[in-house]
């Protein structure tokens, strides 16, 4: 029984029970294979999605040698480009961002920084993974069965995505709309988790609003998730039937392939409506965890406290309500009231106002900060520039009649490439290099991290910048080859060449990383427990990394927010969140 | 502190823990299923308000053909309204300690349930053998799938039942069971308001319809 002592200044009630009895497991398998707790879910999930985010990397890598060096690559035909683009984008916006974020990050940080000792449910937690690891399993059969992956593209918009002539239109797109609900229904499982641990297991004085940031984003993130999924997991499921029972859903009466097909009298409209009823909230899926990361590296990296935390907070809620609101700003060729263009163009331009707070808030924590230029904090600055370019470009994009005539061209795929691609993966990899000494109890390696991060901040904009230019000269998405077209100059051709050679060497520099990540897990310097002299709960754990149960024999107590960073008069330019007032010597006023 | 008070809250000002007693761990536990059954409900709602969208807005097509009416489906309803009944009786029941009472109650909402769901496989049977049958007729194909999609779910909701109905035996926890028969008792009343919400929208009449001419839709 673990008991605190009681005084009665501070107004912390003695701990009355004992704690929560954990799950112990006493093999191997049972600790590190199917485990419970979160911690090693947590790397699993990320290891996983690693992994399958490699193959999604080399596909980029095929596409953009296709269209830098057209002609030159036999085992490139349109039917593998049209597959290597479907899968690119699938993975790395489901497989990898949705998973690293929220199975990842989520699993690790959640418990650690709310003061838990694991999740609420760790059984429904380990199946999560599993389910994810078999929808992953799923997807990487297709490349191996009889016509190949799907290649309708990441949106799968019906009619083509299940009619012959369309690569993979048979068990490429069986497997991979199983694929998606397996990974839908093992998602709710862990998402369910992480609310319910957020909403019930925070340790005594963790108020909601003393929660780090990285809390609010995942936390919110996973509501979204968990209300937006179902969404595609019903399209998922009406594509099946239409595709093997011969229902109507999304399949009017077509004529394919010089014969009519079965179906009458289906929407593939309706089709877009459910895919982007998800598909938007999914970018704030990925980028609202990120915007509560980025805001804890900021704070902890320049030893000042987060400006505009309220702010923060309910800029990450608003954000999440309104997306759920803008969805058919995707769809504005597709044919629509001209009032639901105005009405959902003014909802996304609405969406600005809350991010810029946010923006703004960043840059105005930096301002006049004690910035230490550590890996982890380049990784933020560079989210912070990418994110400012990629929501620009939204802009235009938000708006029926700057979006029209850009619609499906290149600028559209250096845009979404831009805000929610490359900056949320700076975000990760700053992530990493903050969390990684926690995790191993090693220090990547800083000279590695720098090469790494300037090869990949000034690559993606190398790759995606001339991008933007290509698109407004109409150059068009998901194209094999563009030829017989005037409007295309040579110099488009030649700068495709360049993207091609910025977009393999920043794949290259990854290797880097990952090298980093080996070598340092066994040569790297011993980070201690709190290397970056850290105010939240996840560096004050007796033990580093944090053994099952997170906080050895005494859950932490919380006396402040997560932010008392260069608090004037206090001793260190920190004071951990379970650090009470009377033992921050010398806090003056701040107690 | 009401969430209003706790998202106002101005956390940079003072340090001191919050006066928040810990609670028994059982306790939490509980709370923490509960939680997750709200959270769990919060999804299933919005994937049935999904299927109604869609159903809707496939209706404001010209071409849209309705399904017929099956007079069965007022039958299955009552018979899932009985089985939500049996179990509001046994909530009730559990918490007086009336344990007999309870048991009762438990078993006749599982028998209920059970009979509703076969009476949806009829009514399936039933539309399958009429001349309109046409799978391309996507109100059919709506019907089929939403009421198994449905049915699907209390077919989950029978698998948590049935954990729960194993253990009112013999000895038990009162405390254990008593959450329990609250959870199921709360899923099953969820469900049969959906059901009532699908069956008075989609499946007897056209209100839906009506609905929709209401707002100038269609």
């Amino acid at each position: 029984m673990s008991y605190v002592a009681h005084d009665a200044s501070i107004l912390v009630p003695p701990a009355e029970v004992e704690e929560v009895e954990l799950y112990h497991p006493k093999t191997f398998v049972g600790k590190y294979i199917w485990s419970q707790d979160a911690k090693i879910i947590a790397i699993q999930y990320a290891i996983t999605a690693i992994g399958i985010g490699v193959v999604a990397l080399v596909l980029s890598w095929l596409m953009r040698l296709q269209l830098g060096y057209p002609d030159t690559f036999s085992f490139i035909d349109p039917s593998n480009y049209l597959q290597f683009v479907s899968l690119h984008g699938m993975i790395m916006v489901i497989y990898l961002l949705t998973a690293l974020f929220l199975g990842g990050f989520g699993n690790y940080l959640i418990p650690l920084m709310v003061g838990a000792r694991d999740m609420v449910f760790p059984y429904v937690n380990m199946v999560s993974y599993w389910v994810y690891l078999f929808a992953v399993l799923l997807l990487g059969a297709s490349f191996f069965v009889p016509g190949g992956p799907t290649g309708a593209g990441w949106t799968l918009y019906p009619p083509q995505a299940i009619l012959a002539g369309t690569p993979g239109a048979t068990w490429g797109i069986i497997l991979m709309l199983v694929s998606l609900a397996f990974f839908i229904i093992g998602f709710t499982m862990g998402g369910l988790n992480y609310v319910v641990t957020v909403l019930q297991a925070r340790t005594r004085g963790m108020t909601l609003m003393r929660m780090p940031l990285t809390v609010w984003g995942i936390f919110t993130a996973t509501i979204l998730a968990l209300l937006a999924f179902p969404a595609l997991f019903v399209s998922a499921i009406m594509m099946l039937l239409d595709l093997l029972l011969g229902t109507s859903f999304f399949m009017p009466a077509i004529v394919s392939m010089g014969e009519q097909a079965g179906h009458t009298g289906g929407s593939p409209v309706l089709f877009q409506h459910l895919f982007w009823f998800f598909g938007h909230p999914e970018v704030y899926i990925v980028a609202l965890p990120a915007f509560g990361i980025v805001s804890d590296l900021i704070s902890v990296h320049a030893r000042k406290n987060i400006f505009g935390y309220r702010m923060m907070v309910w800029a990450i809620v608003i954000i999440g309500a309104l997306s759920f609101v803008v969805w058919a700003h995707h769809m504005y060729v597709s044919g629509m009231n001209p009032y639901f263009g105005f009405f959902f163009a003014t909802t996304t331009l609405i969406i600005a106002i809350p991010t810029a707070l946010k923006v703004y808030n960043w840059v105005l924590t930096l301002w006049r900060g004690n910035i230490h230029l550590t890996v982890p904090m380049l990784f933020a600055i560079g989210f912070v520039f990418t994110f400012i370019n990629g929501g620009l470009t939204g802009l235009f994009l938000g708006n029926p009649t700057v979006s029209m005539p850009l619609s499906d061209t290149m600028f559209v795929v250096a845009h979404f490439h831009m805000v929610m691609a490359i900056a949320p993966i700076l975000v990760v990899f700053g992530a990493i290099y903050h969390w990684y000494p926690k995790i191993t109890g090693r220090m990547l390696d800083d000279t590695l991290g720098k090469i790494h991060f300037w090869i990949t901040f000034v690559g993606s904009y190398g790759i995606y910048y001339p991008m933007h230019y290509l698109g407004m000269m109409g150059v068009p998405r998901r194209y094999y080859a563009i030829t017989g077209t005037d409007f295309i100059t040579e110099s488009a051709h030649s700068v495709n060449v360049g993207i091609t050679i910025a977009a393999l060497i920043v794949g290259a520099a990854q290797l880097v990383f990952f090298y980093n990540l080996v070598r340092s897990y066994f040569k790297g310097k011993p980070s201690g427990d709190n290397p970056w002299n850290a105010t939240t709960l996840e560096w004050q754990t007796p033990d580093t990394p944090p053994k099952h149960g997170n906080f050895g024999a005494t859950l932490p107590l919380v006396y402040r927010w997560a932010y008392d960073y260069s608090v004037p008069g206090a001793d260190q330019d920190f004071i951990p969140q379970n650090v009470p007032p009377k033992e921050a010597a010398g806090s003056g006023g701040k107690t | 502190m009401n969430l209003f008070q706790q998202l106002t809250a101005k956390p940079w000002l003072a340090a001191g823990a919050a006066p928040e007693d810990l609670r028994h761990p059982d306790e939490a536990h509980r709370a923490a299923k509960k939680s997750a059954l709200w959270v769990f409900l919060a999804v299933v709602g919005v994937l049935f308000m999904l299927l109604v969208f869609a159903y809707g807005g496939r209706m404001t097509y010209g071409d849209w053909r309705p399904a017929p009416q099956l007079k069965l489906l007022w039958a299955n309803t009552f018979v899932l309204i009985l089985s939500s009944v049996a179990l509001q009786w046994a909530q009730v029941s559990v918490r007086r300690g009336q344990m007999d009472a309870m048991r009762v109650g438990l078993l006749a909402g599982g028998a209920f349930t059970v009979v509703f769901l076969f009476g949806q496989l009829l009514a399936w049977r039933q539309l399958g053998t009429m001349g309109y049958f046409d799978v391309t007729n996507p109100a059919i194909a709506f019907f089929y799938l939403i009421t198994g999609i449905h049915g699907l779910h209390l077919v989950g909701g029978l698998v948590a039942w049935g954990r729960t109905a194993a253990r009112v035996w013999g000895k038990f926890d009162v405390a254990a069971i008593r959450q329990s028969v609250e959870l199921c008792t709360l899923y099953w009343h969820f469900l049969l308001g959906v059901w009532l919400v699908l069956f008075g929208l989609l499946f007897t009449g056209n209100n839906l319809d009506l609905l929709l001419k209401l707002c100038g839709i269609r």
